[in-house]
């Protein structure tokens, strides 16, 4: 027997006291946020900032992006960790629109380069978009990751956090475009 | 394909211009197809510690001073997987406007009344059956700006997870018999085979006497095949 899927609808602009209340400052608590790790968590501390580009290279300031990560051993959702491996954050809130999460490195997983699954929400999206972050400082599992592999040469660079060393430790810088010039590659997952 | 891929027959497209948001925000070159073997098998895993006490009763979860004003429901139903198994102790988040249709998002600028008792956001996790339910307000229709004298149907939006970051879901439960439907481009952007499935039902078994009016919302999230049918 098969069923059909529930269609997709846009998260809209009001989402904030749903999906991400602690952020945007109401009074409710959140599932999740963009401090994904813990003090016990172990592996690199890293922090992920970005912006999410229109068609016209604007800041979007009603997006929600969502991360899923394994843990530093390349594991998701370990029973013997308090790691999640989830975080949430909307890009309202910061003066610049940026998302911003604090996390930990994760490890490779399963013969592919460490790497994040990001789902970018917005109001104009009727369905959720799918992308991964890689880091720069991987080449060469980058140049031997099965997925990167399946992605014209030229839009590469596009899936690519760089990785700066700064006064708050390691931060890497990751720009999501929706459409034209340097557009992010997006997956049918 | 795998059968348990997105079904772009039922999801809307990207870009879909009577909707003007879409116009400069729809991803404009094709999807990159993941191997389902590569990509994540599972996903964020969350339960009734998760949970407040009244997190799925939007009638007092908002409460300060008063009830809320508008008329109560009861929304009710079964999340399944497209094989038809119940999606168990998967986290369902919900918000909406109140009955005068405003939210209290602080970008809302919709004239229409706040209510003090009402904060229109709430969640709970579906039992062994798949089944979920929440006490709310219906919502009201309000306006936006996507063209003049443009109103969005009375709806409720919907979060959902299910087994893995493959099945996540965001949605929006419409009412039955709406006028504002067949004018609402967020809706239509459904393709025809989908509409239907956003349209909840009234259900007079789901109805409490002498307190709210029931609607039945059945989800339906992406299979997973990598998780073994039980009765097998
Ligand atoms: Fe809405």
């Amino acid at each position: 027997m098969s069923y059909i899927q529930t269609p997709s609808q846009t998260v809209g602009p009001y989402f904030a006291y749903g999906l991400s209340p602690v952020q945007y400052l109401y009074d409710h608590s959140s599932v999740a946020t963009g401090m994904v790790r813990t003090p016990q968590t172990q592996g690199q501390p890293i922090t992920i900032v970005g912006r999410v580009l229109d068609g016209e290279g604007k800041p979007i300031p009603d997006a929600l992006i969502e991360i899923w990560q394994a843990d530093a051993q390349g594991n998701y959702n370990p029973q013997d960790s308090d790691f999640k491996g989830f975080g949430r954050f909307g890009t309202g809130p910061d003066v610049h629109n940026r998302f911003i999460f604090q996390t930990i490195k994760p490890g490779a997983v399963q013969g592919q380069a460490p790497h994040i699954t990001v789902v970018v929400f917005m109001r104009g999206l009727l369905v959720h978009a799918y992308t991964r972050l890689y880091f720069s400082d991987e080449n060469t599992a980058n140049a031997q990751d099965p997925v990167l592999q399946t992605v014209p040469s030229d839009r590469i660079a596009t899936l690519i956090a760089q990785r700066q060393e700064t006064g708050e430790g390691i931060v890497y810088q990751w720009d999501i475009v929706m459409q034209g010039e340097g557009e992010t590659v997006f997956f049918d997952v | 394909m795998n059968d348990n891929q997105r079904d772009w027959e039922v999801h809307p497209p990207y870009s879909y211009p009577p909707y003007a948001s879409t116009v400069l925000r729809a991803p404009a070159k094709p999807l990159i197809p993941i191997k389902h073997s590569l990509s994540e098998l599972t996903g964020p895993v969350y339960g009734h510690e998760s949970l407040g006490k009244y997190d799925n009763d939007l009638t007092k979860n908002g409460i300060r001073n008063g009830e809320p004003l508008g008329e109560r429901i009861v929304v009710s139903g079964q999340v399944l997987d497209q094989y038809g198994r119940p999606v168990r102790n998967t986290l369902v988040e919900i918000w909406q406007a109140n009955a005068a249709g405003r939210y209290i998002h602080k970008v809302d600028q919709h004239n229409a009344p706040l209510d003090p008792n009402f904060f229109g956001g709430g969640r709970c996790v579906t039992d062994n059956e798949g089944n979920y339910t929440f006490f709310t307000i219906k919502p009201g229709a309000y306006p936006w700006g996507n063209h003049p004298n443009a109103w969005r149907p009375n709806h409720i939006h919907f979060s959902l997870f299910g087994s893995n970051i493959t099945s996540r879901l965001v949605t929006q439960m419409y009412f039955p018999g709406d006028p504002l439907l067949a004018y609402d481009p967020i809706y239509q952007g459904v393709p025809e085979k989908g509409r239907e499935l956003l349209i909840s039902s009234f259900d007079l078994s789901l109805t409490q006497p002498d307190f709210a009016l029931g609607y039945r919302f059945n989800i339906v999230l992406r299979g997973d095949k990598a998780t073994p049918f039980e009765n097998q």
